[in-house]
């Protein structure tokens, strides 16, 4: 006797949140049906692995016909074959546009081409992740990206408009989207510290900041390019570190203002001009896309790491970036202030981020 | 010109990619209405077009009207090459065509191919504005109400309950026609849904004829079904009972909302004398004498021998139960008499309702049922060709072929089976048949008609207007102390249809009743229960040899008893393993296959009050001398008393022990008792009819004397009771629980089994088809379990053999959560509470009248001058009103205000006609209803897509149904020829129903509904054949669209309608709460 048909229709649409997940990490029916045996089910509920079986490819089948809509969920709130309560497809479309933090640590940044999708392999295997999990999560930033790429106004906003997302994940998908568009290098060793966190707090402030929606939200170009006429300008910062005399009086408004303050103030005061150097440096050179793209490891080869080095406390390197960005307000020889506060406001709370271990 | 359709195309979203170049559609909608078409504009270049077309105007024939559903075609516009189709969405009108349901249809509709599914969905309007037509010779019946509902649809009550009414209409199977072979399939289950839609369309209107012929307004009860005969046809047939409603005014029905009430309290004094005689001297009431002198040679003379001898007999009767004799026995025979000279009438005195208003059923006899086995290449027989020298006029569909059957094969095979089934309800000493419905089973050319009923006496107030109110005090008295009065056996004791032990009711003493009761109708809501109730299922397969034709057939009918033998041995064995002594909602289902034929019965089992404790079950072994097996059976012996003993505490029968003495009858032996009458016949009329009982055996005894009894009891055993907090039933509501909460999920499941041809046993079969069953439940309890405490009602089977080797399983069902701790409660207090409730409403009742006739005071501000003197009138006779029901309702509880109501209701149609009577609740119920649709239109407005209830049941918990919107009869076929890309033949099923429901929910939201009542899957064919990556499925639904509002909503609603109510009441009339 062999089950040729065996199938569920509700009028409401039954979802299992257990076998959602499980569908979500790409485990097949017969992976799932022994994870869920595994959990104890069957003696909670008295039911057969037969059952089970028949349940959990019920159950996927379901979800492989909600796939389609939930690639445009606005289409799962309209659409009329699934009669879905309306928390059960926030919950649906949630957790589907979930990733997995060690997913996009790995594709962070990275052109979402092709040819990042033959990489999936590897990622799979180094990440312990499914295969099919990785490719849903990779497909999400894509199409994500394909849908918001020539759109105006802010990233979020359209994010959330248009695949229904909490705030939380609408942000965290701005983070991806803005990534993957400026091609920020996230992969080197130096950077593997970092927290797919960390970059998306980055990200906020910088699209916040950096971007042409920063300036005006009616600009074509929104919240997914850097601003090209700030980073060109970006050059003329060169100046305090060029410029001996303003490299000093820099140093020594910091040094006065510090002093006392700071615990490793004699370390802060050798590597004042090396850190001052490479801060300013980073911002001169983000008219070159390389550049733009190793803006993170610039930052934590110039500053994150020499400052470690000395052992700085957090406190410290606060205080030390607060009073080297407030000091140039009185340098009176320097004139670009406002271009100063826009780099170095942002670069002060990205670096403060970046700081850990 | 009798009606103008309009139609408006608004727009489209979703819409599939149809240009693969630039990824857009350019889509334009055709509008077709019988030969009439209209376009609109092409939208280019857009997925989501907005049309936003002028009214196109269709000016038809009611008749078409009622016969066409409205064709709307979406498609992609090509310059160069044709036009290509994007979907298609067929809307019924018919909804639109009687005054208290819909006005208009508006909404989004799915776009439905028939082999890509649905593609997209379209906003479409349409309106009907109707011309009245005075012609009495007119061929159509708009107006005319049609209910899925197997029960007084719940905002409208019986005046008049007129009967049975049957239509068939057959075609030609556009899927067999010659032209079938050069079109595309697309093109042929078109033509194929089109035509059914059609059929149904026409056989709707005929009906409807039939009803307005009856004087009846509506039809209950409706159930439409269609035979694939394959080449020899395609049969649409539909039975219903025709019925006089009448709206009830309010939303809020437990109110007897009348506008004017005091009017009719005149009429309501019982003076009837029950005693026969009255009725040659002297009828009370006028009407009552024309109901007799409209036929009394008919009526008197036509008496059937059965009445006559129970005439003579009942005092015999009475001789042994003192008081019973004296008021039962005549009054018994009065209403047999009166019943009968309604019911004689008729041809078929069958009614496919299984609920009914309080009253109605008087006695239940028990299942009568027959089957048949036709052949239907017969058809075409130079025999049954002469039939059709005597045809009525029958018009033809579109395809003019004079080879089509006339359907009058059909009929008279369908006479023949009613005609045994009403001679088989005569038998039980019954009139009438409810509960009653019909099924085929077909294969090849073989196929298999089955009716089956419940024999009852009716109560015949109800059936005949202006019949003896008397009769109504007689048998409150007769019955209402007990509530037992339907167990009381109809048929005379001493001459017995079949070997039956009857007792004395356990109930009042006074009345026989048998051992064990069969029913095809649900639990009375009166009825006394012990316990909980549970399904119960008889299954069964045997094994066929294939045959063709006439040896096929013979075959068949020579297995047919056995099976039937076999089923109801099985069901008795169960219910008694149960513990119980009552089946409800029996429905037996015999499927034909190639090579096997299929049984399986379901039922509700309970544990009736008034019946007796079943006995338990007796293992007899053969070989007594061998001690092992001794052993063994005394070992088997226990486990079943141990199942017994366990299965009463999970159902909760405990019935009071009664002693010998106070019964006043010998206690009851256990004892194997039938009270299935049946029979079959091949096409002849040879009635069989089969004794079911055991002979003589006194108790009931298994004999386990080869290894297939060993079987037999083991399967007995091997039935798993449902998972704690489950319960599971096939009939309306699980009899023991009362306190449902409002969620409910609909579904439906299907399952297909390939059975391995090697070792194909009866027994392999039998064990194959149980597990099916079996681990189907099982499934269904684990998937709902996140809604336990719940029980599956109305769960329904139904089997059929598409194949060889396959069985094809299909459940349909809903899960409702209940209360538990409440439920338990009410159990144990259940009698107290009647008991209170029946105080209650005797209080009410007595404060009725007087605030009615205020109420109808105020709510007519200018009372014409004579209704004001009747009103006067009416006054002064309350008291005496009032007196009158007071003493005959004292212990009646729940029925007092329905009772009422009725009873006005009568008054007022025998005074005002029903016309008047209908225009005042008219103008009463559109601000009512404005008020709820605006209601219950915000929870609608917060999501996108409305929510759609659907339920098998007749009600939604927790909910008042306010508005029923039209019937829901819809048809669809799915084709593909890329199973396996789309998932294989579960995927193809599975996202076929889900779309089946989708268009259901659309087409009821259009409508203004928010749920479909007595929803069922009446058919869902499927065919597969893997190696050409082919699959067809074709399903047919049907159910009432209706609007319900949350008895939450509803409390706030009424605290507010006060206000409503003065602002309204100054300028017109009231709206009654």
């Amino acid at each position: 006797m062999t089950s040729e048909l065996d199938i569920f229709v509700g009028n409401t649409t039954l979802i299992d949140e257990d076998v959602y997940r499980l569908w979500l990490d790409g485990y097949s029916v017969t992976d799932a049906v022994a994870l869920r045996v595994r959990s104890g089910i069957l003696e909670q509920t008295g039911a057969t692995a037969a059952v089970l079986q028949s349940d959990t490819m019920d159950h996927y089948r379901t979800f492989h016909m909600l796939e389609r809509l939930l690639h445009a969920p606005p289409k799962l709130l309209h659409q009329l074959i699934f009669q879905i309560p309306p928390s059960r497809q926030a919950l649906l479309i949630e957790r589907y546009y979930a990733f997995d933090e060690a997913f996009v640590r790995e594709v962070l940044g990275k052109k979402l081409s092709k040819g990042t999708k033959k990489d999936l392999d590897d990622i799979s295997t180094k990440t312990g992740i499914t295969l099919k999990s990785c490719r849903r999560q990779f497909d999400n930033f894509k199409r994500v990206f394909k849908v918001v790429e020539e759109m105006r106004g802010s990233l979020v906003d359209n994010i959330q408009q248009h695949f229904l997302l909490s705030d939380r994940l609408a942000r965290d998908y701005a983070a991806i989207v803005f990534f993957a568009n400026n091609r920020f290098e996230t992969g080197k060793k130096k950077l593997q510290y970092l927290s797919f966190g960390d970059f998306a707090f980055c990200a906020e402030l910088m699209i916040q900041n950096w971007t042409l929606g920063a300036v005006d939200s009616q600009m074509d170009d929104m919240d997914m390019d850097l601003d090209k006429e700030f980073l060109q300008d970006l050059k003329e910062l060169k100046v305090l570190v060029a410029d001996k005399d303003l490299l000093d009086l820099h140093k020594s408004l910091v040094c006065t203002a510090l002093r006392g303050k700071l615990g490793v103030f004699s370390e802060m005061e050798a590597n004042f001009k090396n850190l001052s150097r490479g801060l300013v440096n980073v911002a001169a050179k983000l008219t070159h896309n390389k550049d733009v793209r190793d803006l993170f490891v610039d930052l934590v080869e110039k500053f994150v790491e020499p400052c470690r080095s000395d052992h700085w406390p957090l406190s410290d390197v606060r205080f030390f970036l607060n009073q080297y960005s407030a000091s140039v307000h009185s340098l009176d020889g320097f004139r670009h202030q406002t271009l100063w506060d826009r780099y170095m406001g942002t670069l002060r709370g990205c670096l403060l981020r970046l700081y850990h271990d | 010109m009798p009606g103008k359709l309009k139609v408006k195309i608004v727009a489209g979203r979703h819409l599939p990619v149809m240009d693969r170049a630039s990824d857009l559609t350019d889509a334009f909608v055709e509008v077709k209405f019988g030969n009439t078409t209209f376009k609109t504009d092409v939208y280019l270049k857009s997925l989501n077009p907005q049309w936003n077309s002028e009214w196109f105007k269709f000016e038809v024939d009611d008749e078409d009207l009622q016969d066409e559903p409205l064709q709307i075609t979406v498609l992609d516009h090509d310059t160069y090459s044709a036009n290509d189709a994007i979907g298609k969405v067929y809307i019924d009108i018919d909804p639109l065509l009687y005054s208290e349901a819909a006005t208009v249809i508006s909404g989004w509709f799915p776009i439905y191919d028939t082999i890509h599914g649905i593609r997209g969905e379209i906003n479409v309007v349409v309106k009907v504005d109707l011309f009245n037509d005075l012609n009495r010779f007119r061929q159509s019946s708009c107006g005319v109400k049609f209910f899925c509902t197997t029960s007084i649809p719940k905002c409208y009550r019986a005046v008049i309950i007129h009967g049975f009414v049957e239509e068939l209409v057959v075609n030609e199977d556009p899927e067999y026609q010659w032209i079938d072979r050069i079109r595309t399939p697309r093109a042929s289950n078109e033509a194929r849904q089109r035509l059914i839609s059609l059929m149904s369309g026409e056989l709707q209107r005929k009906i409807g004829l039939k009803v307005l012929e009856m004087r009846g307004n509506a039809v209950v009860g409706y159930l439409q079904c269609f035979d694939l005969e394959g080449e020899s046809g395609l049969v649409v047939r539909a039975i219903g009972t025709a019925c006089t409603l009448d709206k009830l005014s309010s939303p809020a029905a437990f109110l007897p909302a009348c506008n004017s009430p005091s009017k009719e309290m005149k009429e309501i004094p019982f003076n009837e004398d029950p005693n026969p005689n009255t009725h040659s001297s002297g009828p009370s009431t006028p009407l009552k004498n024309q109901t007799y002198s409209f036929s009394p040679s008919k009526s008197y003379s036509r008496q059937s021998s059965s009445s006559d001898t129970d005439l003579s007999l009942t005092p015999k009767t009475g001789m042994g139960s003192g008081s019973a004799g004296k008021e039962g026995g005549p009054f018994k025979a009065l209403l047999r008499q009166q019943t009968q000279s309604a019911l004689e009438q008729r041809e078929f005195p069958f009614f496919t309702l299984t609920a009914f208003p309080p009253g109605f059923l008087v006695h239940v006899g028990g299942v009568v049922s027959a089957r048949s086995v036709k052949l239907l290449d017969r058809i075409h027989n130079p025999a049954f060709v002469g039939i059709m020298g005597n045809t009525r006029s029958y018009k033809l569909l579109d395809w003019n072929s004079f080879n089509s059957d006339e359907p009058e094969t059909r009929d008279a095979w369908w006479a023949e089976i009613r005609q045994e089934i009403k001679s088989h309800a005569k038998a039980l000493g019954c009139h009438a048949v409810v509960g009653y419905s019909e099924s085929t089973s077909i294969c090849e050319e073989v196929c298999i008609l089955s009716a089956s009923g419940t024999a009852a006496v009716l109560n015949p107030r109800f059936l005949q207007d202006g019949t003896v109110e008397g009769c109504l005090e007689q048998r409150l008295e007769e019955n209402l102390p007990t509530r037992c009065g339907f167990c009381h056996i109809p048929y005379d004791e001493l001459n017995m249809p079949f070997p039956a032990h009857l007792t004395y009711c356990y109930n009042c003493r006074k009345q026989k009743v048998p051992d064990v009761l069969f029913t095809t109708i649900d639990l009375p809501t009166d009825a006394t229960v012990i316990g909980k109730g549970c399904l119960i299922q008889a299954r069964l397969c045997r094994l066929k040899k294939k045959a063709q034709a006439e040896a096929n057939a013979t075959a068949i009918s020579n297995l047919l008893p056995f099976m039937e033998y076999e089923v109801h041995t099985q069901l008795m064995n169960k219910l008694k393993l149960k513990g119980m002594n009552a089946l409800f909602g029996l429905r037996i289902q015999i499927t034909v296959g190639e090579n096997m034929l299929m049984g399986l019965a379901s039922a509700t089992g309970v544990y009736l009050a008034a019946l007796p404790t079943p006995g338990g079950i007796q293992i007899a072994g053969k070989t007594p001398n061998d001690g092992s097996y001794e052993q063994h059976i005394s070992h088997m012996q226990k486990k079943i008393n141990d199942t017994i003993a366990k299965n009463k505490e999970l159902y909760e029968i405990s019935p009071p022990e009664i002693s010998e003495e106070i019964i006043g009858s010998p206690i009851p032996e256990p004892r194997q008792r039938s009270r299935l009458l049946r029979s079959q016949s091949e096409s002849s009329d040879e009635v069989t009819e089969l004794d079911l009982s055991h002979g003589k055996k006194d108790a009931f005894v298994l004999e386990i004397d080869d290894t297939d009894a060993m079987e037999d009891v083991h399967s007995l055993l091997t039935d798993v009771p449902p998972p704690s907090g489950f319960y599971s039933c096939n009939t309306e509501i699980m009899p023991g629980i009362n306190n449902w909460t409002s969620e409910i999920q609909m579904f439906t499941s299907v399952r297909v089994i390939r059975l391995s041809s090697l070792n194909l046993t009866n027994q392999a079969l039998n064990k194959n088809f149980n597990d099916l069953c079996e681990n189907l439940l099982k499934s269904l309890y684990f998937k709902l379990r996140s809604m336990i405490p719940c029980c599956l009602c109305h769960v329904n089977f139904t089997v059929s053999l598409p194949e060889d080797e396959l069985i094809q399983v299909t459940v349909t069902a809903v899960a409702i959560t209940f209360d538990k701790n409440q439920a338990l409660q009410t159990t144990k207090t259940h009698v107290e509470k009647s008991l209170q409730r029946a105080s209650t409403d005797n209080e009410e009742l007595l404060q009725f009248p007087l605030e009615l006739c205020s109420d109808s005071l105020s709510s007519h501000p200018l009372p014409p001058a004579k209704e004001h003197l009747e009103s006067a009138s009416s006054n002064s006779g309350i008291p005496a009103a009032q007196r009158a029901t007071s003493v005959d309702y004292s212990s009646f509880a729940d029925r007092c205000s329905s009772w009422i109501e009725l009873i006005k209701l009568k008054a007022q149609t025998i005074r005002r006609g029903s016309i008047k009577t209908t225009v005042t609740v008219e103008k009463a119920s559109p601000v009512g209803d404005g008020n709820f649709r605006n209601r219950s239109a915000p929870p609608c407005a917060n999501s996108t897509v409305g929510v759609v209830k659907m339920t098998p049941l007749s009600f939604i918990p927790g909910a008042k149904i306010t508005k029923y919107l039209g019937i829901i009869n819809m048809f669809f076929i799915r084709e593909t020829t890329s199973l396996r890309e789309e998932g294989g033949v579960s995927g193809f099923l599975h996202a076929f129903i889900a779309e089946v429901f989708a268009m259901v929910r659309a087409h009821v939201a259009a409508l203004g509904g928010n749920a479909v009542v007595s929803y069922i899957m009446k058919q869902c064919v499927f065919m597969e054949n893997p190696n050409k990556n082919q699959a067809q499925c074709l399903i047919n639904v049907s159910g009432d669209a209706v609007v319900f509002v949350r008895e939450s909503d509803l409390e706030v609603v009424s605290t507010q309608q006060p206000t409503a109510n003065c602002q309204s009441s100054c300028t017109e009339g009231e709206v009654t709460t």
